[in-house]
C-alpha cells in the first residue's frame, strides 16, 4: 500500500498527488513512469513521475481524469492509499546540452514534459517551454516551468490567456523569428505531437515525443504497448516511452489507443451508476 | 490387497479421472479435471507393478520416487505418499496437473509398453490435493539460522522452490516479484480451468509461513539492480525471471487491433481477470459470437484457444504450420481442446493479417504446407505448397509461438554471461553464473521449458547457494 501524502486539483479534472514511495523517489530519472493499480479490481495504468522529493521519500504524479481509472484515482484524497505502485519504469530521457531546447506540453502533457525540462536545464541548455491548454484554467505548471526555464510561453486555443492559438503556431512563430532551435520535446494528445513533428520536420530539428499506448505490465512481457517506429515494432514500455517524432507512425498509435473505447465507456458508465447509487443511499 | 499377482494387477484398467462435461465447461473457467476419489486412486495405485528397477523414475526430471509413493497410496497412506513426493518435488499439486507426463515419467513406465501406463501424474495430483484439503499449512521450526541473506528474483516455480529450500536450510530469503501477484506463469499464464489459482496461493502461503519474505511490485533492474541487492546486504542472488518477452511473427498487419501476443491475452484474462469485466476494470476484446485464431501448437496455444472459447468465441481455431504429431502441447490438452470444439488447422502458415478500414483485424491469409525433409530439430520441415493461399475470416488473433528472454536484467547487469538469445549462462551442476554469488535457473537459462524443470533448477541452485554461503 502506498500512502497519498497530498492531493490537490491544479486544473479542472487534473490532480497532483504526492505519494510515499521512497525507493522510487531515490531512483527515478526524468522521463520514467510508474504503473499504478488502485485497488483489487483495478487495471494497471502508466503515469509519469513528474517530480520527486528524496528527503521526504515521495514522488509526484499529475493525473488527468479521462476515464474510469484516472477519474477514480482523482477521487482519492490525502491520507488514502493506492494498492500497487511499481517503478521507475521505461528508459530515462536522453539528456545532453543541445543548445536551445524547447519543451512543449499540451494539457496534462506539460506534467510529463516537466521533469525532462528540468533535466535539460541542468544539462546547460537554454530552455524554452510552450505550455498549451484549451483555455486559461487548463494551462498547468506555469510557475514550476518558470522556475526552471529561461522562457515560458503559455498558449490557449480560445485566447483566454497567453498566446492565442495552438502550441505549434507558437513554435512556428519562434522558428520564423529566426531563433536557432536545436531540440524539441513534445508531449500531449497524439494529434498535437503529430503536428509538432510536422512543424519541425522541414527544418530537420531533432524532435522527441513521449508515446502513450495502452499498457499492462510495463516490463516488456506482454507486447500490448507495441508501436511502429521507423517501420519497426517497438515495445514502448521498455524501448521508450520517448522516440524520434519524425519516425513514429502516429496513425497506428491512434488506432491502437481506441481499441477498448466502447468497453471503457461501459466500465465507466457502470462505475458512475454505482457512484450515483452510493450517493443516493447516503 | 498388496498380494495381488502381477497378472491381476495388469488386468485393472487405467482409472479414468472424472472431468467436467465438455459442453458445460467450455463456457466456464472452473477446473476441467475433477481429480481421483480415494477409491479411484487406490485402484490406480494397485496397477503399479512395483518394479525392482523402477524406470519411471528415470523419466522424471527431478527423480520423484514414484514406485515408493504409489505403494503408500495403495496402502491408503496418502500423507505418507505426499511426504515421499515432496522429498524431490516441492509443487506436486502443480506438477501433477501440468507436467507433460506422457513424455516423462509415464513414457518410461513398463506397463505402458503393452497397455496404458500408470497414471502417475493423476496420482501425484490426488496425493497433493488430499494433503492440502485435509491438513492445514505445515509449520516446520527452523533451527540453526545461518544469518545469511538471499535474494530470489522472480516468483515462478524456479524462484519459489529455491526460496522454499533455502529458508529450510536456515537462510533469510526475500523474493522480489515484478508483478503485483506472486506465482509467475502459474498465475498469469496457465488458466484457472487447468490450474486453479487457489492451489498456487496455498503453496505461496506455506512459504510465507516458513518465513519467506515476498516483495511484489519490484522490477529488479529498475527498482534495484542485482549489484544493489548484493551491496544492500544480500549474500547471494538467485535469478529466476522466466522467459517473458513475447515473440511475434513479423508479418504485415501484426499491429492491427485484435492481434494479441499470448502473454497479453492470457495476462489480461488470468492475472487481471478480464473474464470478469466490468466487475474487474481490465478489458479484453469481446469475442462473443466471433472467430478467433491462435497461432502455435504448444501448451500456451492450447490455453489461449480454450480461453477464447470460454469467452464466447463462435469458432476457435488452432493454426499450426506442422502436423498434429509435431505439436509440443501436452496430449491431454489437445484432447480436451478437441472435446471442447476447437478446430485444428494443421500444416497452415499465416502470411499476413488483413484489417478493415478502421484498422481492426478481419482476416488472415494462410498458405498450406506439406512435410518435407527433417530439419535440425529432427522434425520434418514444413514446406509451402505453391498457390495454395486462402483467407480465413477472423476477428481476433493470438500469437503463441514462444517467448524470448526479457532484456531488463541483461541491460542492467551486463557483466553476467549471456548467450546469443539473451539467456543467462550457468554452470549446469551448480547453476552458478559468471558473477560470484549470483545464480540463475528456470526459463531464463533454458528458454521456455517446463514447470518441473524450473522447479528442479531452483532446488539445485538452493543446494549450491547453501554451499556457497558456507564459504563466505
Ligand atoms: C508512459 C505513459 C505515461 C503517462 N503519463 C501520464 C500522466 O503523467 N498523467 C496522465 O494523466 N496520464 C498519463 N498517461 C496516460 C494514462 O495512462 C491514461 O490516461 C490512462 O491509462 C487512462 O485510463 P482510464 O481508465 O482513466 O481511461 P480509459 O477509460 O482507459 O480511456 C478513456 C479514453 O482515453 C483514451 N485512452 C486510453 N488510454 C490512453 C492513453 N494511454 N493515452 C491517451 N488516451 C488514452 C481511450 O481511447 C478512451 O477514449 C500516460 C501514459 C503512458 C503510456
Ligand atoms: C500459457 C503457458 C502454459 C504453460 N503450460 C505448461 C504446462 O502445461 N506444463 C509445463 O510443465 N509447463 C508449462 N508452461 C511453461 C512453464 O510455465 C514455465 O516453463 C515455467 O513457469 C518457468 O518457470 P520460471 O520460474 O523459470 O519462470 P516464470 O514462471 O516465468 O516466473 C518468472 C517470474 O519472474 C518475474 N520477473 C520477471 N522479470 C523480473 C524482474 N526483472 N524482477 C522481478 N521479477 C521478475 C515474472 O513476473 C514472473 O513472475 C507454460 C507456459 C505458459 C506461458
Ligand atoms: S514431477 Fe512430473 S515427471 Fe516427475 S513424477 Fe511427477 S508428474 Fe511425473
Ligand atoms: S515403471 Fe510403472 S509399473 Fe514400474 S514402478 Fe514405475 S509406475 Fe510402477
Ligand atoms: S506494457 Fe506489456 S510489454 Fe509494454
Amino acid at each position: 500500500m502506498f500512502k497519498i501524502l497530498k492531493a490537490e486539483f491544479i486544473a479542472p479534472s487534473i490532480k497532483r498527488f504526492e505519494i510515499e514511495a521512497p525507493k522510487i523517489a531515490a531512483k527515478r530519472k526524468a522521463g520514467q513512469f510508474v504503473i499504478v493499480r488502485i485497488n483489487e479490481t483495478g487495471e494497471r495504468i502508466p503515469l509519469t513521475i513528474a517530480d520527486s522529493d528524496t528527503i521526504k521519500g515521495t514522488i509526484t504524479i499529475i493525473v488527468q481524469g479521462i476515464g474510469k481509472t484516472t477519474k477514480e484515482l482523482n477521487n482519492l484524497s490525502t491520507g488514502e492509499f493506492i494498492l500497487d505502485l511499481v517503478g521507475p519504469l521505461g528508459k530515462p530521457s536522453h539528456i545532453e546540452n543541445f543548445g536551445t531546447a524547447v519543451s512543449i506540453g499540451g494539457g496534462v502533457g506539460t506534467a510529463i514534459a516537466y521533469p525532462t525540462a528540468v533535466a535539460l536545464k541542468q544539462a546547460g541548455n537554454h530552455t524554452i517551454s510552450i505550455i498549451g491548454g484549451r483555455s486559461k484554467e487548463f494551462v498547468i505548471l506555469e510557475n514550476e516551468m518558470n522556475e526552471v526555464c529561461d522562457e515560458v510561453f503559455p498558449t490557449t486555443d480560445d485566447g483566454s490567456y497567453g498566446f492565442h492559438g495552438f502550441v505549434t503556431q507558437k513554435l512556428q512563430s519562434l522558428i520564423d523569428s529566426g531563433r536557432k532551435i536545436d531540440f524539441v520535446l513534445a508531449i500531449g494528445p497524439i494529434p498535437m505531437m503529430k503536428a509538432v513533428a510536422e512543424t519541425t520536420r522541414p527544418y530537420g530539428i531533432k524532435t522527441v515525443v513521449s508515446l502513450n499506448p495502452v499498457m499492462v505490465d510495463g516490463t516488456g512481457m506482454c507486447g500490448g504497448c507495441r508501436a511502429t517506429v521507423d517501420n519497426k515494432t517497438v515495445f514502448v514500455c521498455v524501448d521508450g516511452p520517448e522516440f524520434d517524432a519524425h519516425l513514429v507512425d502516429f496513425e497506428t498509435l491512434t488506432r491502437r489507443n481506441i481499441a477498448y473505447r466502447e468497453m471503457e465507456s461501459e466500465s465507466f458508465e457502470i462505475h458512475n451508476c454505482n457512484l450515483d447509487k452510493a450517493i443516493g443511499e447516503l | 490387497m498388496s498380494d495381488l499377482s502381477k497378472k491381476e494387477r495388469m488386468k485393472i484398467p487405467r482409472q479414468i479421472m472424472p472431468e467436467q462435461d465438455a459442453l458445460e465447461r467450455s463456457s466456464n473457467f472452473k477446473e476441467v479435471n475433477l481429480g481421483y476419489t480415494e477409491e479411484l486412486a487406490k485402484m490406480e495405485a494397485l496397477r503399479c507393478l512395483q518394479c525392482p528397477k523402477p524406470v519411471c523414475v528415470e523419466g522424471c526430471p527431478v527423480g520423484v520416487k514414484i514406485d515408493e509413493f504409489i505403494k503408500l497410496v495403495s496402502e491408503g497412506d496418502f500423507l505418507g505418499a505426499s511426504a515421499k513426493i515432496k522429498e524431490d518435488n516441492m509443487l506436486p499439486a502443480v506438477c501433477g496437473r501440468v507436467c507433460p507426463q506422457e513424455e516423462q515419467c509415464e513414457a518410461k513406465c513398463v506397463v505402458g509398453k503393452k497397455g496404458e501406463s500408470i497414471a502417475i501424474g493423476r496420482l501425484e495430483r490426488f496425493v497433493a490435493d488430499f494433503e492440502r484439503n485435509n491438513v492445514g499449512l505445515r509449520t516446520i521450526e527452523i533451527k540453526n539460522k545461518s544469518g545469511k541473506k538471499v535474494a530470489v528474483v522472480g516468483s515462478g516455480p524456479a524462484g519459489l522452490s529455491c526460496a522454499g529450500d533455502l529458508v529450510q536450510m536456515g537462510h533469510e530469503v526475500t523474493v522480489f516479484e515484478a508483478l503485483h501477484e506472486l506465482g509467475g506463469v502459474l498465475i498469469y499464464g496457465i488458466p484457472e480451468f487447468r490450474l486453479p489459482k487457489e492451489i498456487v496461493k496455498a503453496e505461496i502461503d506455506s512459504l510465507k509461513n516458513l518465513g519467506v519474505d515476498f516483495k511484489t511490485n519490484s522490477v529488479i533492474g529498475f527498482t534495484d539492480t542485482i549489484d544493489e541487492l548484493l551491496k544492500d546486504g544480500f549474500d547471494a542472488v538467485f535469478i529466476a525471471v522466466g522467459a517473458g518477452l513475447p515473440n511475434f511473427m513479423n508479418l504485415p498487419g501484426e499491429n492491427l487491433n485484435g492481434v494479441y501476443s499470448s502473454n497479453e491475452f492470457l495476462t489480461r484474462v488470468n492475472l487481471m481477470k478480464a473474464y470478469k469485466f466490468p466487475e474487474y476494470d481490465t478489458p479484453v476484446f469481446n469475442v462473443e459470437g466471433k472467430n478467433v485464431a491462435v497461432f502455435g501448437g504448444g501448451n500456451t496455444a492450447m490455453d489461449a484457444v480454450r480461453t477464447s472459447k470460454r469467452l464466447g468465441a463462435k469458432n476457435a481455431f488452432i493454426i499450426y504450420r506442422r502436423s498434429e504429431a509435431e505439436m509440443p502441447a501436452r496430449k491431454e490438452e489437445v484432447h480436451h481442446a478437441k472435446q471442447e470444439g476447437i478446430e485444428f488447422l494443421m500444416l497452415s502458415n499465416p502470411n499476413k493479417f488483413i484489417g478493415d478500414e478502421n484498422g481492426w483485424l478481419n482476416g488472415v491469409e494462410i498458405t498450406r504446407m506439406e512435410l518435407g525433409e527433417p530439419d535440425a530439430s529432427g522434425r520434418r520441415r514444413p514446406v509451402a505448397i505453391p498457390n495454395s493461399e486462402y483467407v480465413i475470416d477472423i476477428d481476433m488473433a493470438v500469437i503463441a509461438i514462444g517467448n524470448g528472454s526479457n532484456p531488463i536484467i541483461q541491460q542492467t547487469t551486463p557483466d553476467l554471461g549471456y548467450n546469443k538469445w539473451g539467456n543467462i549462462v550457468v554452470d549446469e551442476e551448480t547453476m552458478a553464473t559468471s558473477k560470484p554469488g549470483v545464480f540463475a535457473g528456470g526459463d531464463i537459462v533454458t528458454g521456455g521449458a517446463t514447470v518441473i524443470l524450473a522447479m528442479g533448477a531452483g532446488r539445485k541452485a538452493a543446494k549450491s547457494i547453501d554451499e556457497y554461503l558456507k564459504t563466505i
